[in-house]
């Protein structure tokens, strides 16, 4: 840590460090990634990696940890790279961070830890994010998990749902000596990261990779199980013995606009648009049997400017969509999304039509949407979000003709597993209430986390509460007090 | 994976089996569901639970062949195994002594009426059953029906066993013969439920259908199966499946059922002629006759 004065392995002098370039990160190019599924940044190779670790200025009081969800040690497993032990740096990383392929890729690093970079206030910040995802794959490709033997407990926790906080939860407990089980819905772990995420940005097989790991470890996976219909929290804390349960059951039901034309053919939500492509592999019909709607020289438009949003409309553009638009109400500087994805999505091609809502979906006669009626929009006084409110100008009307209409406007609380917990405090949206510093709720040995706590953010979010509840899970565990 | 201890078609295209899943059996209540996916490349498919036996640890699904699912699904016996099966799904019937109730099932809806009618008639409902199918053959679950009915009525739209007509009509009569009706439980072809509400509507006799529209993960997440329920839009997996029937908007329901119709007819064609080269002898080849869904079906 920052205390113990070591001597820094970086040959470079801080001020000639400031010198060198942030390194590039390879992807493939845009014309050619439009048209497949293949991950767009093709990662760092191990001298670009070293050249980058180089930057790292080693703050005496590193801001990037401290704005890390689930504060990783940024300064220590960058060292390591430069001296070039990849291995040290994952094994660093892992302390605090049991998915590290997942997170070096889908992480918003300019909120996060890059955003606080000391470097940023001259030049472009350190590439932590790059540097976080180089050594997780190379741990990967080496093959040299170590898989800790540790005494057990004796004690038992149920984790329900297998998305990122789910599995940070089960990868820190297992990791103290618990027994741990989790509990997914769908037929595959990994909740969003699986269903969600696609595969141009989030290859299936790093996640699958992070979870073998797991299961090497000891964390044992149930699938189909619905928790709230297939067996109840309190089922599981009585009848299975469960000690301890966690909740992260994630972002739960797509909100639509509530304007009219919604329920026509070709109107999605995001998550069954992302869930057909990235879980059925509708896009391989017929060989995968789930179907879709053929988007080959189609008009498709996503709502919402989110990551979400941004990951349905790149996808429609490589399903063989002819137009892909962005439909957003507010402007570029509100846009939710990553940085990183939104200049992927412009040197993609993705039509963004920033300032513009939809008010009504227009059909053929037999319910098959044609068009979508928008309005423009122009900035107002801030509102409770404090980002200015969109306010419609008038006379603006217009109709964009589509085939596909994609909603990404968010989601509200999934009630199944509330709605089967007796004495499980939820707050007026319907989220779960928890303690946001022990992620305790409101039922002795139940905690939760992660997007049915907050409602929709992002995966290290979810990670930072998985840590947290990691934390105080084990220490009900081990004291029994609550 | 779920194994299959017993397979046994009940009518021409129509298959039970029993399916170890102890932690649905013990959980299963009428007007639930199950989502199954067959093999790796399945898609996920809505089917209902006719029964179930907590004791023993399996639950009975009723399949009807419609589409490539349906028909590989009904290819399987006993012995083999499902990939997935999730459940139970969907909100519970709601239970209570209403007094007297009608309960309406057209083809293999039977089979989802059938633990509902029970149940009713456990919670003291004087229960009057209407079922409903094509022909003779496809009359399913009759002795389950009656055994759990004060009275059970039969039509067949041919009039080759028991009464020739439709539901409706038996409805009609009893509306007319001035039976005190105090709840309607519908559940078959949207065409079929949509005909039931029509009739208890002028009478204004609360009806309930259940609804069957495309879905995918069940736990409403993916809002696929949205349907539109005085003039709001519902999650049928979370929300239902059953709905007020004077409220369900069935043109949306039968709109967006016809959403893959031509992915669901390319499917089926390509496995018919996939069964007939295999066995290369068409009297093989599947029963049923179109890429239709098993909601459509039933």
């Amino acid at each position: 840590m920052s205390t113990t004065a070591k001597k820094s392995a970086n040959p470079l002098l801080p001020k000639e460090r400031i010198k060198v370039p942030r390194q590039l990160m390879p992807e493939q190019p845009a014309e050619v990634r439009a048209h497949n599924f293949e991950e767009v940044n093709l990662g760092y190779s191990a001298e670009l990696a070293q050249q980058e670790a180089l930057r790292c200025l080693e703050c005496a009081k590193p801001t990037c940890t401290d704005n890390c969800p689930v504060g990783i040690d940024v300064k220590e497993f960058v060292q390591r790279i430069v001296i070039g032990d990849f291995l040290g740096a994952a094994a660093k990383i892992r302390e605090a961070n049991v998915l590290p392929a997942v997170t070096g890729r889908v992480c918003p690093q300019e909120d996060q830890c890059e955003g606080k970079c000391l470097l940023s206030k001259k030049v472009k910040p350190l590439g932590i994010g790059y540097l976080e995802r180089f050594v997780a794959d190379y741990e990967q490709r080496m093959g040299t998990h170590v898989v800790p033997n540790i005494p057990p407990t004796g004690k038992k926790v149920a984790v329900v749902g297998s998305g990122p906080s789910g599995l940070t939860v089960a990868g820190d407990l297992i990791q103290k000596g618990h027994k741990v089980r989790v509990f997914e819905a769908l037929h595959e772990i990994g909740g969003v990261l699986v269903y969600g995420i696609p595969e141009f940005r989030l290859p299936k097989q790093i996640v699958r990779e992070q979870i073998d790991y797991m299961r090497e470890m000891g964390v044992e996976f149930e699938t189909d199980v619905v928790v709230g219909r297939t067996v109840t929290i309190d089922e599981l804390l009585e009848e299975e013995g469960y000690d301890a349960v966690y909740i992260g059951t994630g972002a739960g039901l797509p909100q639509f606009m509530n304007v009219p034309g919604e329920h026509f053919n070709g109107v999605y939500s995001a998550n069954e648009f992302l869930t057909r492509i990235n879980l059925m592999k509708a896009y391989k019909f017929p060989v995968y049997d789930e179907p879709m709607l053929d988007l080959h020289g189609k008009d498709v438009a996503v709502i919402g400017g989110g990551n979400t949003a941004l990951d349905a409309i790149r996808s429609a553009l490589r399903l063989g969509a002819r137009k892909a638009y962005v439909i957003y109400r507010r402007s570029d500087a509100e846009m939710p999304a990553r940085a990183e994805e939104v200049h992927h999505a412009r040197q993609e091609g993705i039509d963004f039509q920033m300032l513009t809502a939809p008010v009504e979906f227009l059909s053929d006669d037999k319910g098959w949407l044609t068009a979508a009626r928008c309005v423009r929009m122009e900035l107002g006084e801030p509102d409770a979000s404090g980002r200015r409110r969109p306010v419609p100008k008038e006379g603006s009307e217009f109709d964009l003709p589509l085939s596909v209409a994609v909603i990404a406007i968010g989601t509200s609380a999934n009630p199944i597993v509330q709605s089967t917990t007796p004495g499980l405090g939820t707050n007026k949206r319907g989220y779960i209430q928890a303690s946001e510093e022990t992620q305790r709720t409101t039922r002795k040995g139940v905690f939760a986390g992660g997007d049915i706590v907050t409602g929709s953010a992002t995966v290290i979010l979810a990670m930072g509460a998985g840590r947290r509840a990691a934390t105080s899970i084990h220490e009900y565990l081990t004291t029994g007090d609550w | 994976m779920f194994k299959i201890i017993h397979a046994e078609f009940l009518a021409p295209g129509i298959k039970r089996f029993v399916i170890e899943a102890p932690r649905i059996a013990r959980k299963q209540k009428p007007g639930q569901f199950v989502i199954l996916r067959i093999y790796e490349e399945g898609e996920r498919i809505p089917i209902t639970i006719e029964n179930s036996n907590p004791e023993r640890g399996t639950i009975n699904i009723v399949v009807q062949a419609a589409g490539k699912t349906t028909n590989l699904l009904n290819s399987l016996e006993t012995g083999d195994s499902i990939l997935d099966v999730v459940g139970p799904l969907g909100k519970p019937s709601e239970i209570a002594n209403y007094g007297t109730v009608v309960v309406v099932g057209g083809g293999v809806g039977t089979a989802m009426a059938y633990p509902t009618a029970a149940a009713l008639k456990r919670a003291g409902n004087r229960v009057l059953s209407i079922v409903g199918a094509r022909n003779k053959e496809l009359v399913i679950l009759e002795p389950e029906m009656r055994a759990v009915s004060d009275a059970l009525m039969i039509t067949t739209d041919d009039g080759s066993y028991a009464d020739k007509g439709f539901v409706t009509d038996k409805l009609r009569q009893l509306i007319d013969n001035g039976t005190r009706i105090d709840l309607v439980v519908a559940v078959g072809p949207i065409v079929m439920m949509k005909a039931v509400a029509e009739v208890t509507r002028k009478e204004n006799i609360h009806t309930v259908v259940s609804l069957n529209p495309i879905m995918i993960d069940g736990t409403g997440m993916c809002g696929g199966c949205r349907v539109m329920i005085d003039g709001k839009s519902e999650f049928a997996c979370v929300d239902g499946p059953e709905f007020d029937a004077h409220k369900v908007d069935f043109a949306v329901l039968v709109q967006r059922n016809s959403m893959y119709r031509d992915a669901e007819q390319r499917s089926m064609a390509e496995f018919t002629n996939a069964q007939k080269t295999a066995s290369g002898d068409e009297a093989h080849a599947c029963t049923a006759t179109s890429g239709a869904r098993q909601g459509e079906q039933r």
